[in-house]
């Protein structure tokens, strides 16, 4: 049994210690938000946090994992930051098919988590692993944007 | 105008009160009579529901795959029913016949058909509604009808009454359809042609909207399939021991396109997939290579193709021109790489099977599907979920026909999922293809002869569809998909000519994302550059010249030239280069601003499109699918490339078949050209210019001409 905390939760599997997170989170626990998309971390659809860091859960075997804090996009809506550029992903009208954007919004949670005011060039290093097929690319820059704005009115 | 529509004379019109009190309306559409009559009963095509709560809920046939249909169709019957828009929400639809797109006459999603094809069924139903609305309303007031009007939402009465259309849901659902509608003036418009929030972008930044791969069953198991690695290749044999001595692998069961390892999750179906032991046999298709085939393409241009199209006498007035020029271009098999992998899940019974899927031809699934399983066609029940990208991959039913077969061989529901590496080799691809030009000039510089000849594969044999499946009006045995972009070509030319020669090697073909016209355009406008340049001239100003016959090519040209700066110095001395196509009824033209790095890597930093789609619904969501449909152009131009050696596919992933990234994204300007025609596509028609126009820059960076996709910066480093 591996112990997880999934979303604050204490959660105990029964996987296979080299199982990927990302199929402990969508075939045994159910939790489909994150995506699947390369299976070797080129295309971060799955990404999710881990400690608040910004990981590929296709490729980070669940016991690694074990003991610390992972966190998905299911709960983002709780998260401050989370929250914030969800709404910044609504105002901007930003999903086209939607399917990496799961992955696109832990990615650009975790950039705004650590910084409050990223320029172009921070954008582009904290995304770029997040491959979008239906070009959302300037939007998700400008919400990103708008996120941070909304932040330090807030704080 | 107003339209008259006469809904009685089409006999089309259904009306029924539903189960909870409300209205619910629907109609067939002529079109969609082949598969409706041999339903056994008639049933309706789109629907309205209204509850009591005030909620409208427009029933959308079509699949949502980014393209944005699911907020453009309800945006389409709300104005037409006078709905008020924070009360609609939208549900997909089942599959059935009475669904079928009229431009496909079947259900389904693609060709940029969507809104073209339901402009005017869509508004129909919602204002048959809204006058059903009005009656109800009038006969509780006991006034007339024609002291009633809808607005957002409510019947008002001249008198100052005023009842909500979920209050008059169930006296509405008693109405008599009325036997004519008069459709809105465009100039009255009030959400068509004004922009609209999307309706499915809050399951999209939560994690809750359900694709395909979300779909989970109680007692459902995991497939994945191992493939013939080479194309034809087949079984010869196989041990299943060490993959059925893996944990949670359930069974090991040979279906037609290989043999799959189903399980109690995805994890565990890869790992009884690599004990597999398999011997193939790789048929002839093991010999196959690009070369090869690029090899036997060249050869074949060089000689007489299939005439498809022909002006003058081609012969004759290239023998005679000023000034000559002959080019061959080249542009290669491509995969769509859609964002959510191919999958499929099926439980199959004895005289049913359902299937849960991303699919943009769920009323093709119902064929297919029955005679794969031996039911009829309305024993197979499809539920469309969302669809993580399509662009034409998800019109396939191979990945449904997986399901099908391993379902009912396993006597469970089965999930297949394609990982990555077989979503890339899976031989679903945009045919490679090769175009021989030969061009003259008369002594002013202006084209009098153009014969162009095209070799590929046909999408039309592979989708098993007549040669005129696009529409185009060519001369017999010319796939009008291998040289759509080429037959339209606008520029005023006395003597054209376009041929085509079929060559089938062992690859599979497929739509991608705007078909024909993803390399015909990018071939072109690479000739009409050409062109340009032998002739001395701007290559705005000599396409402009040209399209005097073709206004609204030149309406986009002269908008996009314009809001680029076209003739005007460029930030940092970047290379400008201009495109412009016609494909799904609309006209865009580009304007991509480049620069070629001492490694001969091309950079795109802008992008300034035009289009001309006429009427637009959604301007937001237009502006997003050209922006969209550029991207993936980049990525293609760029990147693209699906190649083979010894009849294996020699990419597999996002390594080896690089897309955009964020890094590299170009800033992107749309301008929408005002229009009173109908409207045109516009999931598509942003694609086709974008290759030409950053190829186009380039020369103008380096002199040097890029007539092969995708761009080798070793090549451009020469220059």
């Amino acid at each position: 049994m591996i112990s997880l905390s999934v979303n604050g939760k204490k959660i105990s599997v029964n996987d296979d210690p080299d199982t990927p997170l990302l199929w402990v989170l969508r075939d045994t626990l159910g939790m489909t938000g994150t995506k699947f998309g390369c299976g070797v971390a080129l295309c971060g659809a799955c990404t999710v946090h881990v400690d608040g860091k910004p990981v590929r859960s296709c490729s980070t075997p669940v016991s690694a994992a074990a003991g610390k804090r992972i966190t998905t996009i299911e709960a983002m809506a709780a998260n401050p930051v989370g929250k914030a550029v969800q709404a910044a992903w609504v105002k901007h009208d930003v999903p086209q098919c939607g399917y990496c954007q799961s992955g696109q919004i832990m990615s650009a949670s975790a950039l705004l988590a650590q910084n409050k005011k990223p320029s172009d060039a921070d954008i582009d290093a904290a995304m770029s692993g997040n491959v979008c097929r239906c070009g959302t690319y300037n939007q998700i820059r400008a919400a990103i944007k708008d996120a941070a704005q909304s932040m330090a009115k807030g704080a | 105008m107003s339209a008259i529509v006469n809904a009685s004379r089409r006999d089309f019109l259904k009306t029924s009160a539903l189960a909870g009190g409300g209205l619910l309306i629907g109609f067939a559409l002529p079109g969609a009579s082949r598969f409706a009559e041999a339903a056994s009963e008639f049933k309706p095509n789109a629907f309205i529901r209204i509850t009591s709560d005030n909620r409208v809920t427009v029933i959308c046939g079509l699949s949502e795959m980014g393209q944005g249909v699911h907020t453009a169709i309800p945006m389409l019957v709300a104005e037409e029913l006078e709905a008020d828009w924070s009360r609609i929400r939208v549900e997909q639809a089942p599959a059935d016949p009475a669904y079928a797109n009229p431009f496909m006459h079947m259900q389904a999603t693609g060709g940029s058909s969507s809104v073209r094809a339901f402009w005017e069924p869509m508004r129909t139903a919602g204002a048959t509604a809204r006058e059903m609305l009005i009656a109800a309303a009038a006969e509780t007031w006991k006034v007339d009808k024609s002291e009633c009007r809808a607005e957002k939402g409510m019947v008002l009465h001249q008198g100052g009454r005023k009842l909500s259309y979920g209050k008059l849901a169930q006296s509405a659902a008693k109405q008599p359809a009325p036997k004519e509608v008069k459709l809105k003036d465009p100039k009255e418009f009030r959400i068509v042609g004004k922009g609209a929030r999307r309706l499915d972008t809050s399951g999209k930044v939560n994690g809750s909207a359900r694709f395909g791969m979300d779909v989970r069953l109680p007692g459902m198991l995991t497939a994945v399939v191992a493939r013939a690695p080479v194309a034809g290749g087949k079984v010869a044999s196989f041990n299943a021991d060490k993959a059925k001595a893996m944990p949670g692998v359930k069974r090991v069961v040979q279906i037609g396109s290989g043999v799959a390892v189903v399980a109690d999750g995805y994890w565990h179906a890869m790992k009884g997939r690599d004990a597999l032991e398999i011997k193939w046999d790789h048929g002839a298709g093991a010999s196959v290579s690009s070369e090869g085939i690029r090899k036997t393409f060249g050869e074949l241009a060089d000689k007489e193709g299939t005439i498809g199209l022909k002006q003058g006498d081609v012969g004759a007035a290239l023998a005679g021109g000023a000034k000559k020029l002959e080019a061959v271009y080249e542009a290669p098999y491509l995969a769509h790489a859609c964002m959510e992998p191919m999958n499929c899940t099926a439980s199959v019974k004895s005289d049913s099977v359902e299937i849960w899927g991303s699919t943009q031809s769920p009323g093709l699934l119902q064929i297919v599907l029955s005679q794969v399983a031996g039911v009829k066609p309305e024993q197979v029940k499809v539920t469309t979920t969302m669809l993580g990208g399509g662009f034409g991959r998800r019109f396939g039913f191979d990945f449904a026909i997986d399901a099908v077969l391993t379902s009912k061989a396993v006597g469970a529901p089965v999930h297949v999922v394609f990982p990555r590496e077989d979503d890339i080799k899976g031989y679903f691809y945009r045919p490679a293809s090769l175009v021989k030009f030969q061009a003259a000039l008369d002594a002013a510089g202006n084209p009098v002869a153009a014969r162009m000849h095209a070799v590929s594969s046909s999408i039309c044999d592979a989708g098993h569809m007549p040669y005129d499946a696009n529409g185009l009006k060519l001369m017999k045995g010319v796939d009008g998909f291998a040289v759509e972009g080429l037959t339209e070509w606008p520029y005023a030319t006395p003597n054209l000519q376009v041929e085509w020669t079929k060559n089938e090697p062992p690859v599979g073909v497929w739509f991608w994302r705007s078909v024909g016209h993803s390399q015909n355009i990018f071939f072109a406008e690479g000739l009409v550059d050409e062109l340009a340049a032998a002739a001395g001239k701007d290559p705005f100003e000599y396409r402009r010249a040209l399209l005097g016959n073709a206004p609204r090519y030149k309406g986009v040209l002269e908008l996009a030239a314009e809001k680029a700066g076209w003739g005007k110095p460029s930030v940092g001395g970047r290379s400008r280069g201009i495109a412009v196509g016609q494909s799904f009824g609309s006209y865009v033209a580009e304007v991509a601003e480049v620069s070629v790095g001492s490694d001969g890597k091309v950079k795109v930093h802008r992008v300034v499109c035009a289009v001309d789609c006429g009427g637009t619904v959604n301007p937001d969501i237009v502006k997003r699918q050209m922006e969209s449909a550029i991207v993936f152009g980049l990525s293609a131009a760029l990147y693209g490339r699906i190649t083979l050696k010894d009849g294996k596919v020699e990419q597999s992933n996002f390594s080896d078949y690089p897309v955009l990234r964020m890094n590299e994204m170009p800033q992107v300007e749309v301008h929408i050209l005002p229009s009173s025609e109908a409207p045109g596509g516009v999931g598509e028609p942003g694609l086709p210019p974008l290759a030409p126009a950053v190829a186009n820059a380039v020369f103008a960076a380096t002199g040097k001409r890029v007539r092969k996709l995708p761009f080798d910066a070793a090549d451009l480093k020469k220059a």
